[in-house]
């Protein structure tokens, strides 16, 4: 059962005190948008073996939405940052690099 | 009013703990920027308190101030002062984006007294309570509902949740309080 | 026969008799004992039968690791199945019966399965029961189930309570032998939070049985001294009956605490769960003897020998007189010479390697035990009990060359670390040429959330065979997992003991190694399953490769001991099938939990009235002393009905139909959501939240609102007010307050985060009433406070004030067609606001009405309701709600996938009317069928039914549906054939949804 930082409460928090959210970083398409750029932000999720960023909302502690880096076959967590951000912090890419040197890196 | 009552008129139970609700609590939500002047002035004026930092709880003469989360504060007044709590706070935060709102009616408080009334808690709450001290705040869950709770002194956690479930609440203490279960005797 | 020696028992006293029952025979046994112990002092070898065969089975080993002696303990409210006797403390007033057997123990019908065992080969079932389907109900599984299973299912319910505890620490320790004991002197030393826990009552584990000093002090004076030490630790927690039941993810470990097995009912929980977080674990859990695969190894009396030598030192218990010791390794003779101490018979040890040249083998010679190296059992001779062994070449196929006259026969095939908890979070093994065993690879530890490894091995666990190196390992173990968990350096030296010498041992899997078909057929490997060499054999030529599909086909491994005997035994059977090596084979799976815990420690508390939370209203109470029925709504309970004494549920929703139309009803609205929107950009958020306009809503006003997914569908609706320039109050449905907030919250965080708003839950702080009807405006100005008149306070508006000295606010919204108020006030006067309204309503015919009669009123004016008319595939449009969905706005949520082809499909079925030709109700959920049959060559579908009711005001029944073209098709006839058997067809006529006051005259007052 996993344990993440929540980066604003500051507390380890137990899964059961939080809520997953499936992949971070989504580009929302809305009126206007082409079918296939629709379709994609509606229904294709990456689900990679290895380095992944969720979305978790600590729920039953500050209700709070944050993102983790993390690996889907280790369950290592590289970190975690706030949601309010279109993409992961710089030293937190290079730190997940240094580590995994075949990562293809974020996006 | 005089008709207003808590979920549980502060029914108590004498287990190895004693568990008693704390009857009617006045509690206000105040949402915004919590590094503004203005949030910190309603929130002194309103309790005497000083604000707190991440995951405390202060104390002042008229209250006391909790870190919900980084942008909102839990105030615990009299439960008669809290409306005016609201209405002062909202109009000396009316040039900030701010929200205060009394959810006093909204919760149901219990005090959990003992020596292990942190062990008491430990068997509903994943949260690491053997840390908890006076002037700290930590939000989790009991069993299958949130709760917040934090020590009024070193031998009493008080436990705050919703009023619809203050039964469940004071049933899931009573349960975990009921002598024989205690974890160190 | 066993018995109780007169002597000896390290663990039991003597002193303090305890009487127990098996199979209503009154015994009795000492305190200290396990229910094993003091069933084998009484000469109760015989414990049950196999799954399978029904064979006799007896005790084979002395803890967890027993597959065969399972029973029924206890009675009535305390029955429970399957218990292992070996793990079971005695206490006075035990009663226990054996299992799997008909009628008797002794004499078993289900045993003609023995003798037809050549007919129930592995894969019997599967390659049996294949056809017909219907058989599978009706014969083949009634016949395997009354057959094949263990012990019964209790009738009563658990009259014990249970409970979880949350526990944090540094560094838990699984196991209290010396070698967990070792790992707690260091970590305790280092300063860090140390937690011990030990699956039986009494620490030491099994060195004090084998013998050995440690700092110069006997094992047992040490563990003493030991204990000592570290009780005086305040950051060390010691515990026993407490089994590390899993390691899981990011430090996670269960400690299942088996607080009252040993006393039940003197209100103690029985069990506790612990569920911990910690950042290092160190596992202590020793190692498991391997039997040995010989003709007849299952026979009663035949059993491990440490267990052997377990019972004797620990329980003062001797198996039997003459005990033949059959062996690949130097502990085996440890089993001789403590039986030749206690004044036993050991006729020979059967030693399989070609020599037997070890310090324990001469002390055994010099003991006078007669030692035959090179040599194996042929055959066990007996039924229900060892009567004598015929002894062969191991190198040979088993011609006998002697036969030896024996009561019990002690066979040890080398020892396995027990490494659950290292492979539970994915610890890797490495195959140990020397041991013959798998042991944890130290290099591929299971790693936690920092990438680090968290668990540890220590001691025979970690393939350290010797007290010299199971100590040296454990206190490096301890130091490493504390220093790891930030605890200091830890100078001060471990405990020693002198390094022995032992001859290495052979690895034996088949006994002789080349015995025949017969004799391998008589080979058990799974005690409890009934799996034999010849099964895997057969499983490997019929194609098996994989130990997991092995294992299935089988049932190898797959009973309530997991395998723990027979996992090595197995693999190394098939390895040796397949012509290849051990590690290539590879072990099965192993998962939590390490032996099976109790339903009620899983489910902790939550059982009875805290099964789960169960949300009340101020009003409440007066509901259920009203005599409500109450039905479930999410969490909540609401009031279905208010029946009145001799009224069924149907007449008195009925009842409350009428009145509430004819005079004044109130309803428990409390549990409706309402969120607070406040900011600058607040309504910006509501136009997009909303499929309607919001922003332009004026101050004092009221709009019914739908919200939608980003998919499109309907997910919630209600009335929004508009409370000041920057704050709405948001209605939602009563279950939706929580998933609205948190929706609203998602959109706020993580995509309009620039956006100025705050939004609050209210729900709870205020208690809400509907107060609907013809006398409602009456009620309300009878308890006077504010003005309410039509002019003051039209439809859709709402105003602020007092009501009968309550401060409230007051909604002129109404979801039955009638003159209604909602009024809100503080929670905490909520039930003093509804008795007022009671009180005051009394001349004018107040009557309290309950969830369903509000489903009828809003059914009989057309109104949706979220969960009916929608299920998370509709849309508003096909609800007929395209005036709530605005055509100005660019942009709400769901309105790009509005767009989408699928859902302007005019095929999509739309909302009508239906009322039936006869004036009968259509069943719940009816299908209206149409033309042809569809490529499964069922009948077409054109519409189903989504709400249905009995109108009392309308005195017909009444429904709504989504219906393909509906609108397009008023008036138009319909057929919804029945399911109930009858083979019947309702026919029902297209109308318009609203069914009652269709101009809305009655609520516009």
């Amino acid at each position: 059962m996993l344990i993440l930082e929540c980066p604003y409460c500051g507390v380890m928090a137990d899964e059961t005190d939080l809520h997953g959210g499936g992949e971070a970083h989504l580009k929302r398409f809305g009126p206007g948008s082409s079918d296939d750029d629709f379709e994609t932000y509606l229904f294709h999720r990456a689900n990679p073996k290895g380095v992944h960023f969720e979305r978790w909302r600590h729920v039953s502690g500050c209700g709070k939405w944050f993102h983790a880096a993390r690996n889907t076959m280790t369950l290592e967590v590289y970190g975690t940052y706030p949601a309010q951000t279109y993409e992961p912090p710089k030293e937190l890419v290079a730190k997940i690099k240094k580590k995994h040197p075949e990562w293809g890196g974020w996006k | 009013m005089s008709n207003a009552v808590s979920a549980l008129q502060g029914e108590s139970f004498d287990g190895y703990c004693k568990v008693e609700e704390a009857g009617l609590v006045g509690m206000i939500t105040l949402r915004g920027d919590l590094a503004s002047k203005g949030v910190a002035k309603a929130v002194k004026a309103a309790t005497g308190a000083a604000m707190p930092g991440q995951g405390e709880i202060t104390q002042g003469a008229k209250g006391r101030v909790g870190w919900m989360s980084p942008d909102e504060l839990l105030l615990i007044v009299d439960h008669g002062d809290a409306p005016k709590v609201v209405e002062t706070a909202t109009k000396s935060l009316a040039k900030e984006n701010a929200l205060v709102v009394n959810v006093s009616d909204a919760r149901a408080v219990y005090r959990v007294k003992g020596a292990a009334c942190r062990e008491v808690i430990a068997k509903l709450a994943p949260a690491d309570m053997s840390v908890m001290q006076p002037g700290m705040l930590r939000r989790s869950r009991i069993a299958q509902i949130p709760a917040a709770f934090y020590m009024e002194d070193d031998e009493t956690a008080v436990l705050v949740c919703f009023r619809s479930v203050a039964q469940y609440a004071f049933d899931l203490l009573k349960d975990a309080a009921k002598p024989g279960g205690e974890v160190n005797p | 026969m066993s018995t109780r020696l007169a002597q000896g028992g390290r663990l039991i006293d003597r002193s303090k008799p305890k009487n127990f029952t098996f199979n209503g025979k009154r015994m009795k046994g000492y305190e200290g004992d396990t229910l094993a112990a003091a069933l084998l002092g009484e000469d109760q070898m015989l414990m049950g039968r196999s799954f399978k065969y029904h064979r006799p089975r007896g005790v084979v080993a002395s803890g967890a690791e027993e597959p065969n002696a399972l029973v029924n303990l206890g009675q009535g409210e305390r029955f429970e199945p399957n218990q292992r006797v070996t793990t079971t403390e005695l206490f006075d007033g035990l009663t226990c019966t054996s299992q799997n057997h008909w009628p008797s123990l002794e004499f078993d019908v289900g045993v003609v399965n023995n003798y037809a065992a050549r007919f129930l080969p592995a894969g019997f079932y599967y390659k049996t029961f294949m056809a017909p389907a219907a058989a599978w109900k009706h014969v083949f599984e009634p016949v395997i189930r009354k057959s094949a299973g263990l012990g019964q299912v209790p009738t009563e319910a658990d009259a014990d309570r249970y409970e979880h505890y949350y526990h944090h620490t540094d560094v838990v320790i699984i196991g209290g032998g010396v070698a967990g004991l070792a790992s707690a002197l260091a970590a305790g030393r280092s300063g860090a939070k140390v937690l011990v826990m030990e699956q039986t009552h009494h620490w030491g584990g099994r060195a004090p049985v084998d013998g050995g000093e440690i700092d110069g002090q006997s094992v047992d004076a040490w563990i003493d001294a030991t204990l000592a030490e570290l009780s005086a630790m305040e950051n060390v927690t010691l515990r026993t009956r407490m089994m590390g039941s899993g390691v899981y993810d990011h430090g996670y470990v269960l400690g299942y605490e088996r607080v009252a097995d040993h006393t039940p009912g003197d209100g103690r929980p029985r069990h506790r769960l612990w569920r911990i977080r910690t950042k290092q674990i160190v596992t202590a859990t020793g190692a498991i003897e391997r039997p040995l695969s010989f003709a007849g190894n299952d026979i009663p009396g035949v059993m491990l020998a440490s267990a052997v030598r377990d019972y004797a030192v620990n329980w003062g218990v001797s198996i039997g007189d003459r005990t033949v010791v059959v062996t690949n390794n130097d502990d085996g003779y440890r089993t001789a010479l403590t039986l030749k101490e206690a004044g036993l018979d050991v006729p020979v040890v059967l030693d399989a390697r070609s020599e037997a040249t070890g310090p324990l083998a001469e002390a055994a010679r010099a003991a006078g035990i007669r030692v035959e190296p090179g040599r194996a059992i042929a055959k066990v001779h007996g039924g229900k009990r060892v009567t004598g062994v015929s002894i062969c070449l191991q190198a040979g196929e088993g011609s006998a060359l002697e036969e030896i006259k024996c009561d019990a026969v002690a066979m040890s095939g080398g020892w396995s670390p027990v490494v659950h908890m290292w492979s539970h979070c994915g610890g890797k093994l490495i195959w140990d040429e020397a041991q013959a065993h798998f042991r944890p690879d130290p290099n591929r530890a299971p790693t936690s959330h920092d990438g680090e490894a968290f668990v540890v091995t220590a001691g025979t666990a970690s393939g350290a065979m010797s007290l010299a190196a199971t100590l040296e390992d454990a206190y490096a173990a301890g130091k490493a997992a504390a220093k790891a968990a930030g605890g200091k350096a830890v100078r001060k030296a471990g405990p020693k003991a002198d390094a022995e010498s032992e001859q290495p041992m052979a690895p034996v899997w088949i006994m002789p190694q080349g015995a025949s078909i017969k004799k391998r057929m008589k080979m058990w490997l799974d005690y409890q399953n009934d799996v034999k060499v010849s099964d895997v054999q057969l499983a490997a030529r019929e194609g098996y490769e994989s130990v997991e599909h092995t294992k299935r086909y089988t049932t190898l491994g797959m009973a309530t001991d997991q395998g723990k005997l027979s996992n090595i035994n197995g693999l190394a059977v098939l390895s040796d099938a397949l012509d290849q090596e051990i590690p290539t084979t590879g072990t099965t799976t192993f998962r939590p939990p390490y032996t099976p815990i109790s339903f009620g420690a899983i489910a902790g508390e939550a059982r009875h009235e805290i099964f789960q939370p169960i949300r009340r209203t101020p009003m409440h109470q007066w509901h259920e002393d009203a005599g409500a029925y109450m039905e479930p709504v999410g969490h909540w309970r609401r009031p279905y009905c208010y029946a009145k004494p001799g009224e069924t549920n149907e007449q008195a929703v009925h009842r409350e139909v009428l009145n509430t139309r004819e005079n004044l009803g109130l309803l428990d609205a409390s549990t409706l959501g309402k969120l607070i929107v406040k900011g600058p950009d607040a309504g910006k958020f509501m136009d997009m939240m909303y499929t309607n306009m919001m922003s332009n809503l004026a101050v004092g006003k009221c709009r019914y609102g739908l919200m939608c997914s980003e998919n499109g569908f309907l997910s919630d609706d209600g009335v929004v007010a508009r409370i000041d320039e920057d704050t709405w109050l948001c209605h939602t449905t009563s279950g939706g307050a929580d998933r609205i907030h948190a929706w609203m919250e998602e959109w706020l965080q993580t995509e309009w985060w620039d956006w100025k708003v705050y939004v609050a839950n209210v729900t709870e702080q205020l208690a809400q009433v509907a107060v609907v009807g013809p006398n409602a405006r009456k009620v309300l100005e009878k308890l006077g406070g504010m003005d309410v008149s039509k002019e003051t306070l039209p439809f859709m508006q709402w105003k602020d004030g007092t009501i009968g000295g309550f401060d409230a606010r007051v909604y002129r919204i109404s979801f039955s067609g009638e003159l209604s108020y909602e009024i809100a006030v503080p929670a905490s006067q909520g039930r003093a606001f509804w008795d007022a309204l009671l009180e005051a309503g009394e001349e004018f015919g107040v009557m309290p009405y309950g969830t369903e009669c509000l489903h009828i009123m809003r059914a009989e004016k057309g109104f949706i309701m979220i969960g009916d008319e929608t299920d998370g595939t509709v849309i508003p449009q096909d609800l007929g709600l395209n005036w709530a969905i605005s055509k100005k706005k660019e942009d709400f949520l769901g309105k790009r996938a509005q767009q989408r082809s699928h859902m302007t499909d005019p095929n999509r079925w739309k909302l009508v009317g239906l009322e039936t030709l006869d004036g009968s109700v259509l069943p719940d959920g009816a299908y209206a069928v149409g033309e042809g049959n569809n490529v499964h060559g069922q009948r077409n579908m054109i519409g189903r039914v989504t709400s249905t009711y009995y109108s009392p005001t309308l005195k017909k029944g009444i429904a709504m549906g989504l219906v393909l073209h509906g609108p397009d098709r008023m008036g138009e006839v319909i057929s919804f054939p029945t399911v109930d058997g009858s083979n019947t067809v309702v026919k029902a006529r297209i109308c318009d949804p609203v069914f009652y006051d269709k101009d809305g005259e009655k609520q516009n007052v």
